[in-house]
């Protein structure tokens, strides 16, 4: 689902510049944290360990106010006075993965666009743009691959109408033929576009080589796909998904009883949400092998090690988090030590056993390094994959983790609409409210037995693809180096409106 | 499900509980509430210390802006800044070593035996192969006797393992700056870190690191289509001052940046009178402040570094750069401007908000919706600084089928607009409410507020400039804008760079990997 986006533009005017690569980062990829060098004890003296910490302020972050209507459908609101703002979201249940026809694949995303940009019978989405930006408010339809949501935010004196104008999108909307055609456009020139970058292309594929090219999570819109997807079909798709269990979720500057009021007004009248109608995919991970594509105009190694993860049912959750920290977790990390700072092989190495909430993620790897030393950047990173189940973890190592994890805990709820944020989330999969406090507790409890038993259990090498995005003749040893069998060339020509969808997608074996 | 949902009735709140609520939103956003709950001292090394109490959470975000960046590279060394900003992650001489006496006197054979090495390597004739490997493998010999006192990557393992969230650091052409957020509890800790590596950097794994940061120029940079372009764009818009120099360093020099000359740009810049540093958050300064004073006035107290002299020479005529390659078509040009200390530079952030910003912008309304030619348009500014004489830029992404020429047309025609007719009411008035909103939103978060602070202080110094520039904001007229875009938007003030698509090269080159 989407959190609910309240990501706060850059407060300096001066400094919202696009980002064309100006700004140079220590750690790029995104670092979750932190491990183990190989001796510590030879350090004669620890003087920061002579600094007191003391007991940190107490701290019970509000909880939002949850109330369920009659109907299902579920409100958190979380009053925050701090500045005079009110925002919100409602979610909507159904996302990309529930398109049913293959031949309309990007069918959600082009309603997410058109969405909101055609507006409603009263007011026309250019009319809706022009009366939201001179109040410096904002009404979005994002869309996602389990969800869509309408979601608005404005100054407080502002809130009344904006509310009225995003109740009045989500149930009378108005598909306009000509912004469906804009939407088109844009997503055909992300088609278009979507092989001149390295580092997108090796993601999806990536992606791709896990779940498969026809997966409902990663088939991938077409020219002729998202051409044949009509109005008729925008309006069934939100009919369809506007009977399930909406959640709402506001936050700031309001008068909570005046807001369940409010909301219960807008909601109360609808029929009993209908449940979402259980998923059957089938997730068998990637063929293991070694993939390649090839790109003329590079002079860096993508390599994606991929296998397939888990979700966050799964009761080895707290040891997996554990264990990807060990292995990837920022600049302790196994993977970092290694290939970044012993090697200098990779600025961008990461890599972790992935987990949803509702459906196995990815095992994914990944490191960036110049075309000549793919093949030893690779074997160091596949190396320290494998030495989970050989190098053992040591108490450091597991303490490190674990000190990492629970003391950065609570910028999982140090504010309040990461408060609400998490709650949405928590109710949008069906899990208990409480399942942040279960996960601490059980992070706490994750023993070295723990560790190996769980690298035991999910970390087999043999099950994982590599897959090599890069310029094939400067790869010097090739990769054929790797011992993994054939390389297996991967096409990802962009097929011409007229060819059959993903023809040219996926493996060729 | 339909017609019920507009059926409420808004009545309003009681008049009494509007006005409490008011009261208590108006708590957090003006400037006078900023200046009680901000607390500023100049240590005598000249080191700015900024406390913002903002007891929200147990947490607090901290910034340290240092006022240099890779504009600040010495000529033949490019991305200098940059290299360092990664040497302060290594450690100091008391953390990420086993013995730093021995270490010392390690890491100065290292330098030694990479001079010797180099020396040999830029020889133009007369270079002794025999001897240019010998040295090499004295190179790697060194630094394998230095690395057995490093317990690597220490420092920020000690910061993450005490909660560090969001650590990092970004070097910028104009400055640098260094980030993370802690539970409130590590104060002191971070205090001890922080001076630490201010004060105290060791070139520690310098050659590794200079390889990583390689790494990154070759993933930001020579692998990225709008990477190439960028930094081809900036170099044919400059001539002389340094924004045109590839900011994370040309191939040449940053492979060749030393430890030495990282030591040297660091003792220059790293000084007192150079550094504002930030925290927001559960803190309280009468408490704070005394303890911060006391590891930050180790920081090393040298004078400011004398200011640039160089000064881009006005541009006379238009240039433009072409890149012929694979990749789909894309457009960028860019005019000549002053510094964010121009009195007009709110003007320009009008141009930008009005074009730009949003579906109502100008770009979007002409050139996505109406003419349909393009997927994206905008213009911004400056780029790629602030604090020096900058550009503002405009780009397009066309549509399948459309061309960089029609981006190009399209741009100057709305630019043409600007200059012969006044913007709307409307669009002004909508360019102001939007910056006072947006500043009001960024309020609310500790480290974008730990950023704001750091950095107005450094440009403007005083921090409360963050709120006064609303009133230079506020007085941004029409004719202001069309003034400066008859002034700043013509021909000869012009760069402009594309990519052209061409059709993959021959088959025959792509085998080797595939091997």
């Amino acid at each position: 689902m989407i959190d609910p986006e309240r990501s706060f533009m850059e407060m300096n005017p001066r400094s919202q510049r696009l980002d064309l690569g100006h700004r140079f980062v220590v750690v790029g990829a995104l670092c979750l944290a932190f491990l183990a060098p190989a001796s510590l004890s030879a350090q004669q003296s620890k003087p920061w360990e002579q600094i007191p910490i003391p007991r940190l302020h107490d701290f019970n972050p509000q909880q939002p106010k949850r109330i369920e209507l009659k109907n299902g459908i579920v409100v958190f609101l979380q009053e925050d006075h701090e500045l005079p703002f009110i925002s919100g979201s409602v979610t909507i249940p159904g996302g990309s993965r529930e398109e049913v026809d293959a031949a309309k694949t990007g069918l959600v995303e082009l309603y997410g666009e058109a969405w909101r940009t055609s507006g409603t019978e009263k007011m026309d989405g250019d009319a809706m743009d022009d009366f939201l930006e001179a109040r410096a408010a904002h009404i979005e339809s994002p869309a996602d691959v389990d969800s869509t949501a309408i979601s608005w935010d404005s100054l407080k004196g502002d809130a009344d109408q904006v509310f009225a104008l995003a109740m009045d999108l989500l149930f009378h909307p108005k598909f306009s033929q000509e912004k469906l055609e804009l939407a088109q456009q844009q997503i055909a020139t992300g088609i278009v576009r979507r092989n001149d970058d390295e580092a997108e292309i090796a993601g999806r594929e990536a992606a791709k080589l896990v779940y498969g090219a026809n997966s409902p999570y990663t088939r991938q819109p077409e020219l002729a796909t998202i051409g044949a997807v009509t109005l008729a079909d925008l309006q069934a798709w939100h009919d369809r998904t506007l009977k399930g269990k909406l959640i709402v979720g506001i936050s700031g500057d309001f008068d909570p009883v005046a807001m369940e009021a409010k909301v219960r007004a807008a909601f109360e009248g609808l029929p009993p949400v209908e449940p979402a109608p259980p998923r059957h995919d089938v997730f068998a991970g990637p063929k293991p092998g070694i993939y390649f594509i090839d790109k003329e105009d590079v002079n860096q190694s993508n390599v994606e090690i991929v296998g397939l993860g888990t979700d966050r049912r799964n009761p080895d959750v707290p040891a997996l988090a554990v264990m990807n920290e060990i292995l990837g977790g920022g600049f302790g990390s196994r993977l970092f030590q290694k290939v970044r700072t012993e090697l200098g092989l990779a600025y961008a190495v990461s890599g972790g056993f992935g987990m949803e909430y509702d459906h196995p993620a990815t095992f994914r790897a990944e490191v960036l390094t110049k075309s000549p030393s793919t093949v030893d950047a690779t074997k160091a990173a596949m190396a320290e994959i494998a030495g989970l189940n050989t190098r053992p973890f040591t108490e450091e190592e597991l303490k490190r983790a674990k000190d990492d994890i629970l003391n950065s805990f609570l910028f999982r709820y140090d504010t309040k609409d990461k408060v609400l944020d998490e709650r949405e989330r928590l109710e949008f999969y069906g899990y208990p409210a409480d399942y942040l406090e279960t996960y601490r507790a059980g992070l706490e409890k994750v023993t070295l037995a723990d560790l190996t038993a769980v690298a035991k259990k999910y970390i087999h090498p043999d099950a994982l693809a590599i897959l090599v995005v890069g310029n094939g003749p400067e790869i010097k040893p090739g990769l054929d180096e790797l011992k993994m069998g054939p390389v297996q060339p991967v096409d990802i020509t962009i097929p011409r409106p007229g060819q059959p969808a993903g023809a040219a997608g996926g493996a060729q074996n | 499900m339909q017609s019920r949902a507009f059926s409420w009735v808004w009545k309003g709140f009681p008049a009494l509980m509007l006005a409490a609520m008011s009261l208590a939103a108006a708590q957090g956003q003006d400037l006078k509430s900023f200046e009680q709950r901000i607390t500023t001292k100049v240590l005598p090394n000249g080191l700015t210390l900024i406390v913002c109490e903002r007891p929200e959470a147990p947490v607090f975000s901290y910034t340290t802006f240092i006022d240099a960046g890779d504009v600040n590279d010495p000529s033949g060394e490019s991305g200098l800044a940059h290299m360092f900003e990664h040497l302060a992650f290594k450690g100091t001489s008391q953390i990420g070593t086993t013995d730093y006496a021995a270490e010392k006197v390690a890491l100065e054979k290292v330098e030694a035996a990479n001079d010797a090495y180099e020396a040999e390597y830029l020889k133009p004739v007369g270079r002794d192969e025999k001897k240019l490997a010998q040295l090499h493998q004295a190179f790697v010999d060194a630094q394998a006797e230095a690395h057995k006192y490093v317990i690597p990557n220490q420092f920020t393992e000690v910061a993450e393992a005490n909660g560090a969230n969001g650590l990092n650091a970004e070097t910028e052409l104009d400055e640098t700056q260094y980030f993370w957020s802690m539970p409130e509890n590590r104060l002191e800790l971070w205090a001890w870190l922080e001076s630490g590596r201010l004060s105290d950097a060791v070139p520690r794994e310098f050659y590794k690191e200079r390889d990583v940061v390689i790494e990154e120029r070759r993933m930001r940079t020579d692998s990225n289509p709008i990477g190439r372009l960028v930094e081809q764009f900036l170099s044919t818009a400059y001539v002389a001052h340094n924004y045109g120099r590839s900011g994370i360093g040309w191939p040449s020099e940053v492979g060749q940046i030393n430890a030495t000359e990282a030591m040297a740009f660091h003792r220059k810049y790293y000084v007192g009178g150079d550094i504002v540093v930030t925290v927001v958050g559960d803190v309280k300064a009468s408490q704070a402040m005394p303890m911060l004073e006391r590891y930050f006035r180790k920081v090393p107290s040298g004078p400011k570094p004398e200011e640039m002299t160089t000064v881009e020479p006005q541009q006379f005529a238009e240039k433009t750069v072409t890149i012929r390659e694979q990749t789909q078509p894309f457009y960028i040009e860019g005019y000549h401007r002053p510094s964010y200390r121009d009195p007009d530079d709110a003007v320009y952030d009008a141009i930008q908000d009005i074009m730009s910003n949003g579906r109502v912008s100008r770009m979007y309304r002409s050139l996505v919706e109406q003419q349909q030619i393009a997927a994206e348009a905008e213009g911004f500014s400056p780029f790629p600084g602030d604090k020096y004489p900058s550009l503002f830029a405009f780009y397009a992404v066309p549509l399948p089928g459309h061309t960089p020429a029609q981006m190009r047309e399209a741009i100057h025609k709305e630019i043409d607009k600007l200059k012969t007719a006044d913007v709307t009411d409307a669009e002004l008035q909508m360019y102001k409410t939007r910056t006072r909103a947006d500043l009001l939103r960024g309020l609310a978060d500790n480290q974008g507020l730990a950023n704001a602070l750091a950095e107005y202080q450094t440009r403007y110094g005083d921090w409360r400039e963050l709120f006064l520039q609303l009133d230079r904001v506020d007085k941004v007229t029409k004719a202001d804008i069309r003034r400066v875009a008859n002034q700043v938007f013509v021909e000869s003030n012009r760069t402009s760079a594309e990519i052209d698509t061409e059709a993959p090269a021959a088959a025959a080159k792509k085998d080797g990997g595939a091997q």
